[in-house]
């Protein structure tokens, strides 16, 4: 039974890992940018719940709504100010160097407001525990909401790039962003809407971290940021169902190999998968493979 | 005599060399005098180590042209074989110049058949790709020297991946690899003359191999792989002597680091990925390719934070604007533009990317 319980855990850890590997993905696929950045936005979404609900004392649903407005307009002005003056730079390292330097600063910017002592966040979510199996299997609140809310993000998430106009426009603007000009889409508006969603995606995965696991400091973001790349990578950087399936794969094999294998060596571990298999399929699980020509 | 003097390379690489040892006679002079802080003082060193990572690791982005984010693993390695070694010897009489120059080539031994292992595999990917992997290779090496225990007695080494009651040590043994608590008590041997001495042999292994019939194969391969390959480059052979050399000279910059403080441990500050991404920026920051430029960088950007104590607090949030900051000046289109307009305005001639160009033709 504690397999079980294990496993369960894994997928929601994935789950968070998924949601946050979207952003990067998506990012990925139309600007071509890593942006090392992502990680932090999870933190500033954590912090703004913190404050609104445990310091303001206000209800968790203005918390959440409050998070994702902050990270979706913080995505955009971040896009803005450091991204998009080297789009066209002659080194594609200018700008992941940039997001470096964003990444620093919302990390001090939260050091200097918030502190670097840990903070106690109360968890958003008031669903009862659910014993399955006698009592044997206890799944949390927190674990059903979290599984619950990826899969109706990626359903959404889906539709919205096949049903609509906009989804429409980000598949052009990945695919070619000279020929998507020509056909009318606006390029830096697009764009800016990837940020927005990728951003917000990373607003509930920060809150939805920090519910199940209660500690906030202005680092709490970097480690998931960097797992979350990898999780992009693993199941093919800019693929939205490679990255939902590299982040439950790399949340199972991580809570799996500390329960069995050893805690301290799961990061080697997971970090050992992902070498693995990008050197059988150099471009991760479902990425494209694109032979270079003369 | 005539002929190297009019050659630009050569003059280039005697500007490099000969600025550092000016710097180096100025220190000098001001420590003589009792004019440096102590607190500059115990920069010096880190000083040296951060310019021949940055220059290290800029003959693997700018020379060879692929990004790796590992390099602070490679150093890690570095510094805990040549510190495992100073440490095991420490007791002896051997003398401590001899001492620490071993220390030194096994240092760079170690961390450059890491890099030869791990290239095989890793140089096989590309791009971003590439970057993973490498990022991945330096948080397994943190994360595996954390768990790692090795002590020695009478009968020979022992090895533990668990704890020091397992490693089985009679009496008399010592463990000198602790797990998360590293190496202490090593011998302090690092000083500045030492790192500067470091450094020069780096810039001139690397400033070598670039003007050499090699460098101009790797450079090649970094321009068109495809073409340096139909015209008989053997690429892999290139590309791993690139990454063995980098990973070896990080290995370096790792034994002095390493033997700088007398305690050694492998956190996510000095040996993470974070590391390797501020040596990243020291190598982009000063221009991708240019090892003049990344000593400068690394010089900058380590002081930066110090200089800027006086504000406290807020050190670090300015050191990040300044970094967005001098990137979009740096890179920017528009920035470019713009620098070259008011160039023009007052007749100034700001070497950038197209005047060289310009020049050039």
């Amino acid at each position: 039974m504690s397999f079980v319980q294990f496993l369960i855990s894994g997928i929601s850890l994935g789950s968070v890992y998924a949601l946050i590997a979207l952003g990067y993905t998506m990012v990925y696929g139309i600007a071509k940018m890593l942006n090392f950045a992502h990680g932090d936005v999870i933190m500033v979404g954590g912090f703004t719940t913190y404050t609104i609900c445990s310091t303001m004392g206000l209800h968790p649903v203005i918390g959440v709504l409050m998070a994702v407005a902050v990270c979706t307009l913080l995505g955009v002005i971040i896009e803005r100010i450091a991204y998009k003056p080297l789009r066209k730079a002659s080194s594609p390292l200018a700008v992941l160097i940039t997001a470096i330097g964003v990444s620093y600063l919302l990390q001090n910017l939260a050091l200097l407001i918030f502190g670097a002592d840990s903070k106690a966040f109360t968890s958003v979510i008031s669903l009862e525990d659910v014993a399955l199996a006698g009592g044997q299997l206890i799944i949390t609140g927190e674990t059903i909401v979290t599984i619950v809310c990826c899969i109706v993000i990626m359903i959404g998430l889906t539709l919205f790039i096949n049903k609509t106009k906009a989804g429409q426009a980000m598949l052009a603007v990945s695919e070619d962003k000279g020929a998507a000009q020509l056909m009318g889409i606006n390029v830096n508006a697009t764009i800016a809407l990837t940020f927005a969603i990728g951003s917000a995606l990373a607003a509930i995965a920060g809150i939805l971290l920090c519910s199940t696991y209660p500690s906030l400091t202005p680092y709490t973001g970097s480690m998931p940021g960097i797992k979350a790349f990898v999780a992009a990578v693993f199941g093919g950087i800019g693929s939205i169902p490679g990255a939902l399936i590299g982040g439950i794969l790399l949340g199972v094999i991580e809570i799996l190999s500390k329960a069995y294998i050893s805690s301290q060596l799961s990061d080697a571990i997971v970090f050992a998968v992902l070498i693995i298999v990008l050197l059988v399929k150099p471009t991760g699980l479902l990425g494209k493979n694109i032979q270079e020509k003369v | 005599m005539k002929k190297l003097l009019n050659d630009k390379t050569f003059k280039n690489n005697m500007i490099t060399y000969g600025s550092i040892i000016i710097a180096y006679a100025v220190i000098q002079l001001l420590m003589a005098l009792g004019l440096v802080s102590s607190l500059f003082q115990g920069l010096l060193v880190p000083l040296c180590v951060y310019a021949i990572l940055a220059v290290s690791l800029n003959l693997v982005v700018g020379i060879l042209g692929e990004l790796s984010l590992g390099h602070a693993g490679f150093m890690c390695v570095g510094a805990f074989s040549g510190a495992f070694f100073s440490k095991c010897l420490a007791a002896t009489s051997m003398p401590t110049a001899l001492r620490f120059t071993i220390a030194i080539l096994i240092g760079a031994a170690v961390a450059g058949l890491f890099g030869f292992l791990i290239g095989i595999p890793v140089l096989r990917l590309k791009g971003d790709y590439l970057a993973i992997v490498t990022l991945a290779f330096g948080e397994i090496i943190k994360n595996i020297i954390n768990c790692l225990y090795i002590g020695f007695d009478e009968s020979g080494f022992h090895f533990s991946m668990e704890n020091t009651l397992a490693l089985n040590l009679s009496d008399t043994g010592t463990v000198v690899i602790k797990g998360a608590q590293g190496i202490t008590g090593t011998p302090t041997d690092s000083n500045f003359t030492v790192g500067v001495i470091l450094l020069m042999l780096t810039l001139f292994i690397v400033l070598n191999l670039i003007n050499s019939r090699d460098g101009r194969a790797i450079m090649a391969i970094r321009d068109n792989t495809i073409a340096a390959e139909s015209i008989g480059i053997n690429i892999t052979k290139y590309k791993l002597m690139a990454f063995t050399i980098s990973a070896a000279l990080a290995g370096v910059a790792g034994v002095l680091y390493g033997h700088n403080l007398s305690s050694l441990t492998a956190t996510p500050k000095n040996f993470g990925y974070n590391m390797s991404i501020m040596i990243l920026v020291f190598v982009v920051l000063g221009g991708i390719g240019h090892i003049r430029g990344s000593i400068i960088a690394a010089i900058i950007l380590t002081l930066l934070p110090e200089m800027l104590r006086g504000l406290q607090d807020y050190r670090m949030l300015i050191y990040a604007v300044v970094l967005i900051v001098m990137m979009l000046f740096n890179w920017a289109p528009a920035c470019i533009a713009w620098r070259e307009k008011l160039a023009a305005k007052y007749k100034l001639k700001f070497p950038t990317k197209k005047s060289a160009v310009k020049e050039a033709e």
